[in-house]
């Protein structure tokens, strides 16, 4: 386990993931709020399905049943782990 | 504040849609009140405000209003405070809902569901409305109504907002259970409790009903591999891109040919009838050719409406303010600011308001202030009559036709400027944050008939109107003008060389003529101040006032072929990119940013570009010897 925790924007694509825990930079502190809103909550299952070439902004990203488009900086508030590694320790 | 809102307070008791965005609500709304629409704009603030009549089949009348979409009761934008504002029972001008339909996306629970869990908490009676269930079907997601309606504690009806006969089930409802006719009083908020809490709920819900797997749109998923690609995705956006505006010139030539064959009939007709005079002079010069003038464009603009709305309905408007975030942050805006500029290519006005959507405050404000520099449909009378009357018809490469580049490139001209004016604002105010996107790519739908034809209905009134009211006054100002002082005796020019338009208009030239601007123009973008497409009939009474006898019947285009350089028109076309002369985008400026500093701003630049381009293509075309 890494010390610093996996973030969405840092994963692979089409790679399934669990949120862990929502953070928000210290100048935008809504965007908590915001991304639990549209159904970023810890628990849920997220993907990371695309980047915008080129750059690799913004990105797409499924949660639950949704799609959104979200900014790497945006999507660095989610924290997450893969879910096949999960699997395979349980 | 000023507000000029409609106070819509008929009996019936009021019934209010409330869900997320995308999830069918205004499909919904559409099956419910049909063309028993109004549209005005809620108190103080310039979000679109729907309001319908529907009658039970008992014959109970209902007031419906269509709440803008939101993700929670925790606004962060203009529009959905309005939401939590009527429902709270605190909105300037509103009664709060008697009963609210919580319209929920049945393919997707999980969101909408929480939705539904604030709604309860406000205290008013509640029905969900469990749309979309054909979808769900196909995808696998069966929901059982009567145990979800259980465990939510409010009734559930299925409803599918797209088929004929979807919506029969909340009809009887609707019916049925009494709805109070008293208003539930104003509610003290409470403290909500959280979006965690409430997902915990939804999640047992879900779990109870045996729906807590995760179903994603796998078609959606295929299409965005090709609509999202970098390469393809980026040409198929500037194939749709082109498509629309070839089709508003290709596809409306017939409808224009009917409309202008039915005024000079009407033209005609009514010249037998009237005896010679200024009330002859009035309905004909007046009347019939300024009226004509412009609506002969409604073809054109429900042409580019179509192309927005169906886009719009189908879900890929999302995807291209997407594709070209990269670009617009490229001139420090985002993604979000294409879709209220996209709209502006209809009419400034609804684009502007469409930027409440923006969160963050000073993209909104460069939103709002390059808003005019897209091309908005009352340009497109102007365009069509300089390129009909100057730009030759034949093809270039074997593919396209020359009026349709042309109209493309002042398109793009705008779009370019508006870029250059957005990079600077990018200079002037640069601060590091990075800005919000959080966007929804909703799954495709196929748009439906009803919807796209409610929408372009709405349009068609809405310009009608214009026609009738504003444009129709200002064309009658116009021949007033024009017509007197009647020109003393003896005198040999045209009448209107004498009259008060004439004055005005040589007043006018000095500020004018370096850019190629006759004084038959320069009269003509007085009265374009209050409504862009009024320039065009102020033209036309104006060179039908200046011909004598036989030749006052006259189309427009022949006259100004005969009387202007390509120059001059040129030099017209480059000056309508920038067009500051729309008031009511002014009004609607000063409105939405609260004062009179941006409108004036906004007036200034426009006015000094549009003067400096015109002299510049002016002075470049007189050098090409096209003066």
């Amino acid at each position: 386990m890494p010390a610093q925790m996996l973030t969405l924007d840092r994963s692979a694509t089409f790679q399934p993931c669990r949120i862990e825990r929502i953070h928000a930079p210290a100048q935008a502190p809504e965007w908590r709020d915001w991304l639990q809103e549209l159904g970023f909550i810890p628990g849920e299952k997220v993907m990371l399905m695309a980047r915008a070439q080129p750059g690799g902004d913004p990105l797409v990203v499924r949660v639950g049943s949704s799609t959104f488009a979200l900014r790497v900086a945006e999507a660095a508030c989610v924290e997450v782990t893969p879910l096949e590694i999960e699997t395979a320790a349980a | 504040m000023r507000t000029d809102v409609i106070h819509v307070h008929r009996g019936g008791p009021l019934v209010a849609l409330v869900g997320n965005p995308n999830c069918g609500k205004t499909a919904l709304f559409n099956v419910l009140t049909g063309s028993r629409q109004k549209v005005a704009n809620y108190a103080g603030v310039t979000v679109e405000r729907k309001e319908g009549r529907y009658l039970t089949a008992s014959g109970k009348a209902l007031r419906v209003l269509d709440l803008p979409g939101t993700y929670s009761l925790n606004p962060r934008s203009p529009d959905e405070k309005v939401t939590v504002d009527v429902l709270m029972g605190r909105a300037r001008g509103e009664k709060r809902p008697d009963r609210v339909i919580c319209v929920v996306d049945a393919t997707n629970l999980r969101r909408n569901l929480r939705l539904v869990l604030a709604v309860k908490r406000l205290g008013l009676p509640c029905v969900v409305a469990l749309n979309m269930t054909d979808l769900a079907a196909r995808r696998g997601i069966h929901v059982n109504v009567e145990k979800l309606a259980r465990e939510l504690g409010v009734p559930v009806v299925k409803t599918i907002a797209v088929k004929k006969g979807g919506a029969d089930d909340l009809r009887a409802l609707l019916d049925a259970s009494p709805a109070g006719a008293h208003a539930a009083p104003a509610l003290v908020p409470t403290p909500a409790a959280t979006v965690e809490a409430d997902h915990d709920v939804v999640q047992r819900i879900l779990a109870n009903l045996g729906l807590d797997t995760h179903v994603p749109h796998t078609l959606s998923d295929r299409i965005d591999r090709v609509v999202l690609h970098p390469v393809l995705g980026m040409a198929l956006l500037l194939a749709v891109l082109f498509l629309m505006f070839q089709a508003v010139f290709a596809w409306s030539e017939a409808p224009m040919g009917w409309i202008e064959s039915a005024t000079s009939l009407a033209g005609h007709a009514v010249s037998a009838v009237l005896p010679d005079g200024w009330i002859k002079s009035l309905v004909i010069d007046g009347v019939i050719a300024g009226a004509g003038g412009v609506l002969v464009f409604l073809p054109q603009i429900l042409i580019l409406y179509f192309f927005i709305l169906v886009l719009e309905e189908s879900g890929y408007l999302p995807r291209a303010a997407f594709m070209l975030d990269r670009l617009m942050g490229s001139v420090g805006l985002s993604g979000r600011s294409f879709i209220p500029l996209l709209s502006c290519f209809a009419c400034a006005i609804p684009g502007i308001m469409a930027a409440r959507t923006i969160a963050n405050p000073r993209d909104r404000l460069v939103t709002i202030m390059i808003a005019p520099l897209m091309t908005c449909s009352a340009r497109l009378p102007v365009y069509a009559l300089l390129i009909g009357a100057f730009i030759p018809r034949r093809s270039v490469g074997g593919m396209f036709e020359l009026q349709g580049l042309v109209l493309f490139s002042l398109y793009v001209a705008g779009v370019i400027s508006a870029m250059g004016i957005a990079w600077l604002a990018k200079r002037l105010t640069a601060h590091g944050l990075t800005r919000p996107l959080m966007m929804e790519l909703p799954t495709y739908h196929w748009p439906t008939l009803r919807n796209v034809a409610i929408g372009l209905w709405q349009r068609a009134t809405i310009f009608l109107r214009r026609v009738g009211g504003i444009i129709l006054a200002l064309t009658l100002l116009m021949w007033f003008l024009a017509s007197f002082p009647a020109p003393p005796a003896g005198a040999t020019g045209a009448p209107i060389e004498y009259s008060l338009a004439g004055t005005l208009g040589r007043a006018l030239a000095v500020v004018f003529e370096p850019i190629g601007f006759n004084w038959q123009i320069s009269v003509a973008l007085v009265p374009g101040m209050a409504a862009r497409e009024v320039a065009v009939s102020a033209l036309g009474t104006v060179y039908a006032l200046s011909a004598s006898g036989d030749e006052t019947a006259q189309l427009l285009t022949p006259l100004i072929v005969h009387s202007w350089s390509l120059a001059t028109a040129l030099s017209l076309l480059a000056w309508f990119v920038f067009a500051p002369q729309c008031l009511s985008t002014l009004a609607t400026v000063k409105r939405e940013t609260g004062g009179w500093t941006m409108p004036i701003a906004m007036a200034a630049y426009l006015f000094a570009l549009a003067w400096l381009a015109s002299f510049v293509v002016y002075r470049l075309a007189v050098a090409a010897g096209w003066g």
